[in-house]
């Protein structure tokens, strides 16, 4: 039984462009149309900007790959207009159980904190998210380009000039920036003599995505060393249409293509779910993966985002996650910079706090991925010791990794942030991102992040905000009783609200600054340090 | 003797407790886990915790090989 899922093919179209006589401009293109790159097209074309997006491809994902999208990515993709289909169609999941050898060691439960509009994690296959943004693309106005392959990048001053291949041969065009997201082995990279650096792991991995033909439990489990797959891990977790994937760890030396015959699967998954589960075999991939970034990601006109950038092991979901928050970060950067708002400088502040961010994702998947593959005899000692004390000793459960699932990066460090000036208790400090609550707006329920501005918002308790502050172009102002009603305490509770609290809330939905009745000038010394304008005199 | 987690970052600890056997020989390795052990020990000086510990990881090993 397939799963009925076929790849949809966006056929080439032949642009203007390649008509033209001189080459055309274009103030931002997108190389790369994956998770990270039609979300830069899509928060681009959004912020009112004309967006150029090539792929070298004429479809979305071929077989499954990434599975798991964290709560703040689809935060993320909600505002883009996309998340409600995600949700309809993904599979949400709170139960993790961790087997050894042949016994269950011990079992998690994500258990959601009520009050967000977003699950913790929803499963769902990569080519239905790459649809879905896809679609979006296109009623946005987008300017999908398939089938164009970039085999020339050169930097000028003020443009950089693209060459591309087609199936009509090649053409040339300039833009004022390039998004580079294309990927783990980005052509845009290569082109300009640039790498990502860090560590190869030679363990071989198969995936074999699973069509079960009965009720199955939502969970994930994950074994290690169990007796149908000797001293290596595996991993069961499911996806949309009742497709589950499983991965097998294979080990260095084994034979890919072996390992994916069919004839070599059925067994082993046999063994694992029990000879009555029926199932069908769907799609089958081996992969070995790096840990690895690049220095920069910013060079000049060209700004990497996503694998091109950094890539992780797939322990943790921190790969299409980690890159769609990457370019949240990026692309209001942008959108200021191309309306001639703030300055070219401001687009470092994308290296200053996503290069943390990016170094955190691979510790956590370089972490992960040496507990479950151990690369001496003693850490093998180490972790089979901690994992036959977790089944009684909690403490234990702690040490044990499966992969640390993402969580989105607190910017605490950033230039872009004004210090807190007095004590607060609770609340997002500067740099993280801004809890989500029920409130009620303009006569309907809603909740906080979806009401939050485009630009910057002012968050604050009645009575906390000056007069003036209304005036202060490019801000939203939400005063709790006024703007919102906090219908259930909860903007009060997770903001650690008091008489009064105002927080600024950059456009990526990141806290930015936070007083208590803050004067408007502060409001805008703060907003122009955030948009990479310094602590000049405040204006207008 | 605590049973709940108490290390304040313990993928950390973790990840630092492999690295130090880094390029170790199995005898190397042995040896750095019993100074390891001693050092540990000393610290928490209480014998009525260490005894516990001694007893739950024994016990530990006994289950195992039953």
């Amino acid at each position: 039984m397939p799963t009925g899922h076929v790849n949809p093919v966006y056929s080439y179209r032949r642009s203007s462009d390649q008509d033209a006589n001189a080459p055309v401009h274009h103030a931002v293109v997108v190389v790369g149309a994956g998770p990270a790159g039609l979300t830069a097209a899509i928060e681009l074309s959004m912020r009112g900007h004309a967006v150029v997006l090539l792929d070298d491809n004429d479809t979305v994902s071929v077989g499954s790959r990434a599975i798991c999208f964290s709560k703040r990515t689809l935060e993320i993709w909600d505002r883009c207009g996309c998340a409600e289909p995600m949700l309809e169609r993904g599979v949400q999941w709170r139960i993790g159980k961790v087997f050894f050898d042949e016994d269950l060691v011990y079992e998690f439960n994500l258990q959601p904190e009520l009050g967000h509009r977003m699950p913790a994690f929803i499963n769902l296959q990569q080519y239905y998210v790459e649809e879905i943004l896809v679609a979006r693309a296109e009623h946005l106005g987008v300017d999908l380009r398939w089938r164009h392959k970039v085999i020339g990048l050169e930097q000028g001053a003020d443009v950089v000039q693209l060459r591309l291949a087609t199936p009509d041969g090649e053409y040339t065009f300039t833009a004022g920036y390039v998004i580079a997201a294309d990927g783990a082995s980005s052509e845009v990279r290569g082109l300009m003599g640039l790498t990502s650096d860090g560590q190869v792991f030679n363990d071989q991995f198969l995936i074999a995505d699973i069509v079960m033909h009965a009720p199955f439990p939502t969970e994930r489990w994950f074994w290690f060393d169990p007796p149908f797959h000797r001293n290596q891990s595996v991993l069961l977790h499911r996806q949309a249409d009742n497709v589950f994937r499983v991965d097998f760890q294979l080990g260095v030396d084994a034979d890919a293509n072996d390992a994916q015959r069919v004839e070599r699967i059925a067994p082993r998954i046999r063994a694992m779910l029990g000879a009555d589960v029926q199932w069908t075999l769907d799609w089958t991939s081996v992969y070995t993966f790096r840990c690895r970034m690049m220095n920069r990601f910013t060079h000049g006109r060209v700004l990497f985002v996503g694998d091109a950038a950094h890539q992780v092991s797939p322990f943790g979901a921190r790969g299409a996650n980690g890159g769609v928050q990457g370019v949240s970060n990026l692309t209001w950067k942008l959108s200021r910079v191309l309306h001639g708002l703030s300055p070219e400088t401001l687009l470092e502040s994308y290296d200053a706090e996503r290069i943390p961010a990016a170094r955190e994702n691979v510790l956590h998947s370089t972490r992960a991925t040496d507990f479950i593959t151990p690369k001496s005899r003693i850490s093998r000692v180490f972790r089979d010791s901690a994992l036959r004390l977790a089944r009684r000793y909690p403490f234990a459960r702690a040490l044990i990794n499966s992969g640390r699932l993402s969580t989105p990066y607190a910017y605490t460090d950033s230039p872009l942030n004004t210090p807190d000036a007095t004590q607060f208790e609770g609340g997002p400090s500067p740099g993280n991102v801004c809890p989500d609550a029920p409130v009620r707006c303009a006569g309907r329920n809603s909740w906080l992040l979806n009401v939050l501005g485009p630009g910057f918002t002012l968050l604050a308790v009645r009575g906390a905000v000056e007069d003036g502050t209304r005036r202060i172009d490019d801000l939203t102002v939400l005063e709790i009783g006024t703007d919102i009603e906090d219908t259930q305490g909860l903007v009060a509770a997770r903001y650690g609200m008091d008489v009064a609290s105002a927080y600024l809330i950059r456009p990526d939905q990141h806290v930015c600054a936070r007083w208590r009745a803050p004067q408007a000038v502060q409001i805008r010394t703060a907003m122009r340090c955030a948009c990479g304008l310094g602590a000049g005199a405040a204006h207008d | 003797m605590i049973e709940t987690p108490n290390l304040d970052d313990a993928d950390a600890f973790y990840a630092a407790l492999i690295d130090a056997h880094r390029d170790f020989s199995d005898a190397q390795s042995e040896a750095m886990n019993a100074r390891l052990i001693l050092l540990l020990a000393n610290h928490i000086g209480r014998s009525d915790v260490l005894f516990e510990a001694l007893d739950a990881a024994r016990n530990s090993v006994l289950e195992e090989h039953r």
